[in-house]
């Protein structure tokens, strides 16, 4: 059953990932990259990081995605022939203008080689003295607060800095909007 | 306190996901095959309350929304931080209250610079 409910959840995240790549629309390609980011959280459960499902869905599902989207939204401009010729009946047929593969392919590669050694390579302290299936929010918590402090602290810098960033640029643009 | 939980414990979330994703589907299929289908240019006409459509839609969107957007995903990476600090509030005790309150500090100090900045105020 549990193999079951594993595979299934796979296949929705690489079936997703696979329609991402085919699809000639981005903004299906959006929608696809939903499926494909709930599936990844559905096997950080059965892999039992539930906090890391939690955060999955909080943040890719429901912040990341929002992004791609309206970043979709902010740069697409209709070519005048789709808004009055055929093409106007399909407003949403947002096509990629970008076909080439062979350097998403070499950087695909390479993040997979480094990812692959790196988690190949990784020792686990907690596989060995946790029973499976058991809540890892207390023990990240804990760590967080105690022996991972500094890098808890710096992360919050960072948010820190991307907020004062994406305020500054934001705010730039709109001034030579009124220029 | 028992700690240990079994995928099976996500079985009301499956049952959810399947109802809610049942009921789209069925109502999608029920309307779009008992509903009458009568088209003319009137009807397959856009409309908004009875004005006149003005402009398309489609036009690109203004940066403010992608900035709300922005600033919701980073307010939403410090709440999940909240929340294994706040399983473990009490064994932690003053010293994880004040590490929280220094990094809510640093967020809540971007937050003050945002609303100087008046990326809150629209128009």
């Amino acid at each position: 059953m549990l193999n079951l409910i594993f595979y299934a959840f796979a296949a929705l995240t690489l079936g997703g990932s696979l329609a991402v790549l085919i699809t000639r629309n981005v903004m299906y390609s959006a929608f696809f990259l939903l499926l494909s980011l709930i599936g990844v959280a559905a096997l950080f459960v059965l892999a039992s990081a539930d906090l890391l499902a939690v955060a999955q869905v909080m943040i890719y599902v429901g912040g990341v995605l929002v992004l791609v989207i309206f970043g979709v939204m902010l740069t697409h401009k209709p070519k005048p022939e789709t808004t009055t010729g055929p093409q106007a009946a399909r407003p949403n047929y947002i096509l990629t203008q970008h076909r080439a593969w062979l350097w998403p392919l070499l950087v695909a590669a390479g993040l997979f080689t480094a990812f692959y050694s790196l988690i190949s390579r990784i020792h686990f302290s907690l596989f060995e003295h946790r029973a499976p299936f058991q809540t890892s929010v207390d023990t990240i918590g804990k760590q967080l607060m105690t022996e991972y402090i500094i890098p808890f602290e710096i992360a919050g810098i960072l948010l820190l800095a991307a907020l004062v960033g994406a305020t500054y640029l934001s705010s730039q643009g709109d001034r030579t909007n009124n220029q | 306190m028992n700690a240990s939980y079994l995928p099976s414990d996500y079985l009301p979330v499956l049952i959810q996901l399947g109802l809610a994703l049942g009921f789209i589907i069925t109502t999608m299929i029920v309307t779009h095959s008992i509903g009458p289908k009568r088209k003319s240019q009137k009807k397959d006409d856009p409309f908004e309350c009875g004005i006149p459509v003005e402009g398309d839609a489609r036009t690109p969107i203004s940066i403010k929304y992608f900035l709300i957007a922005i600033l919701f995903v980073l307010f939403d990476v410090e709440v999940i931080f909240l929340y294994p600090w706040a399983v473990n509030f009490k064994g932690l005790g003053v010293t994880g209250f004040i590490e929280m309150v220094l990094f809510m500090g640093l967020l809540l100090a971007g937050f003050y610079y945002i609303i100087r900045k008046g990326v809150l105020k629209w128009e």
